[in-house]
């Protein structure tokens, strides 16, 4: 049975062989690095257990995995808002020590200040960064043009739909300019057609800024269609299975045939590190996840 | 349409029962007088001045007081919300004073103050700002942790959190408390008044029940509900209802 199902597996890893290679990226040439990581959450549970990562400057990663296997938790570890309990997590050689302005994290829901406009909300972000007052206008026009949102420039968040309140965040995202870009699922909450048009604006938005993205998700489609890399995550406990580089040519298409043959073989490689219990569910990943609830509720101080 | 004319319908069918009973002669004229007789006293008081006056008088403490409470119930609210100390030490304190009904401040005030305004301030200031607090905390605490997140990833700090992430954001709920606090002030300023030598409306009052003025105490009544109601419709409603759609917290219709 073991054996059959081993064959299987590599007779579907030889239908796109070429495109899925192992990455092999060394710590001190790699813009974020994470060493012997790992995290448990005050009620024992092993969230993450020695993740190695290193990231190069500006490569997509994705971070791919059902729920529970400590994606978003390396996320959050990333973006400073989660201090692991062990290992380290450094970006340009030095350890992270809460957020900065190098790196920005963007989440399932838009989070636009909904007593600002558009324009208001980039214009707010670009002023903690510290953009003198009379470039901040200019600046959040040019971003909201870079994400389709013109004529909404004056337009509330509760009057935009889901898709348009998206493309505003990562308008405001972009317009602070962070070095690293950290998204956790930001297209999860989304219907399917907008997730696409999202997932295409971000592509191309990539292709041109050049920005080192990790970008969580348990969605298999996204993370080919997205990544430049993608690292397979596992739970109980959380941890690395796979680092594979995506050989495919950008732009891509949700409708080229090597993305399905791709996602066939990454989702047999996740059900086979899942373990036997999984085998039985023919589609062991759930549709989709929420951030772990048993993420610790930030505290709303930020001026210390 | 149609809510406004059930409104204006039961108000007349109100004041048609009351001028019906009035006129029944179940009880003394002198002491149930019927509405028109209610209004034309009104009419009169406001003729005269007399309620014009008194009016000015009470809204004039009413605001002095009400200042007052916004400027130390709003930071106080703030600070409980935010700092250790003000949320295990001072946070029990205001709950307990909160209990005590704000008129029984008033025989302490006036052995503070003496007969004067100040006693009548204190008390409409303690009776106001400890409402205030709360709801200023607790809208405080309330701010969306997601907005929280997204201020200390965008690196929105220090001040700027405070008057562009939490003020604004609590700023729906701040309002609410602001218009409770504000019906607590009007309340323990017609009883702070009522009580003694004040110039204000709560002294028309008394002077109507000295003087054996049914109808003038109706009337001064009468005049107390208009005006509570217009504050808190025309001022309070409109400014929250503004801010809540503002805020995308209603549905826009």
């Amino acid at each position: 049975m073991v054996r059959r199902l081993f064959e299987r597996l590599r007779g579907l890893r030889q239908v796109a062989p070429h495109l899925l290679r192992p990455a092999h990226v060394n710590a001190d040439r790699a813009k974020i690095s994470v060493a012997q990581l790992g995290h448990h959450y005050a009620n024992k549970v092993v969230a993450l257990k020695d993740v190695n990562l290193n990231v190069r400057s500006g490569e997509f990663v994705c971070l791919l995995g059902p729920s529970g296997c400590g994606k978003s938790t390396l996320l959050y570890a990333l973006a400073g808002h989660v201090v692991p309990t062990g290992g380290s997590v450094a970006i340009d050689g030095k350890p992270i020590q809460g957020p900065g302005p190098d790196r920005l994290l963007m989440f399932q829901e838009a989070a636009l200040f909904p007593w600002l406009t558009v324009r208001g909300n980039i214009t707010f972000a670009l002023g903690a960064r510290g953009v003198p007052r009379n470039e901040r206008r200019e600046r959040a026009d040019t971003f909201i043009q870079r994400v389709r949102l013109e004529g909404f420039a004056d337009t509330l968040p509760h009057q935009l739909s889901g898709g348009m309140k998206m493309r505003a965040s990562l308008a405001r995202a972009l317009a602070v300019d962070p070095t690293v870009m950290l998204m956790d699922e930001p297209f999860g909450a989304l219907d399917a057609q907008t997730r696409v048009h999202m997932q295409e604006l971000l592509q191309s938005i990539w292709m041109r800024a050049g920005k080192t993205v990790v970008f969580v998700t348990h969605d298999v489609q996204e993370a080919l269609m997205l990544g430049t890399r993608v690292v397979l995550m596992a739970p109980r406990p959380g941890r690395v299975v796979e680092d594979l580089e995506i050989h495919l040519p950008m732009p891509r298409s949700l409708e080229d045939p090597s993305l399905d043959a791709m996602a066939r073989d990454i989702r047999h490689r996740l059900r086979a590190v899942e373990g036997p219990l999984e085998n039985q569910h023919p589609e062991p990943l759930p549709r989709r996840t929420q951030t772990p609830s048993s993420l610790p509720r930030p505290s709303i101080v930020t001026g210390r | 349409m149609l809510k406004w004319a059930q409104k204006l319908g039961m108000l007349l069918l109100l004041f048609a029962l009351w001028e019906v009973l009035a006129r029944s002669g179940v009880w003394n004229k002198h002491l149930f007088p019927g509405p028109l007789e209610v209004v034309e006293s009104l009419i009169a008081m406001a003729r005269d001045g007399r309620l014009g006056g008194a009016t000015l008088r009470s809204m004039g403490r009413l605001l002095r007081a009400y200042a007052m409470s916004v400027s130390i119930g709003v930071p106080l609210g703030l600070l409980i919300a935010r700092l250790a100390f003000f949320r295990n030490a001072v946070k029990p304190v205001v709950a307990g004073l909160q209990a005590l009904p704000s008129i029984c401040w008033l025989p302490l005030a006036l052995l503070w103050f003496g007969l004067n305004d100040s006693a009548i301030l204190f008390v409409v200031v303690m009776g106001s700002v400890l409402g205030i607090s709360i709801a200023t905390e607790d809208a405080v605490n309330g701010l969306d942790p997601q907005l929280a997140r997204v201020a200390r990833t965008l690196g929105v700090r220090g001040l700027r959190f405070y008057f562009g992430v939490l003020l604004p954001g609590a700023l729906p709920g701040i309002v609410t408390g602001l218009k409770l606090g504000w019906s607590f002030a009007w309340r323990a300023l017609l009883a702070g008044e009522l009580l003694f030598v004040s110039g204000g409306l709560g002294q028309l009052l008394t002077m109507g029940r000295e003087l054996m003025d049914v109808t003038q105490v109706m009337a001064v009544m009468l005049a107390i509900i208009l005006i509570g109601v217009t504050v808190d419709r025309v001022l309070f409603q409109t400014v929250e209802a503004k801010l809540r759609r503002r805020w995308g917290l209603t549905t826009s219709t």
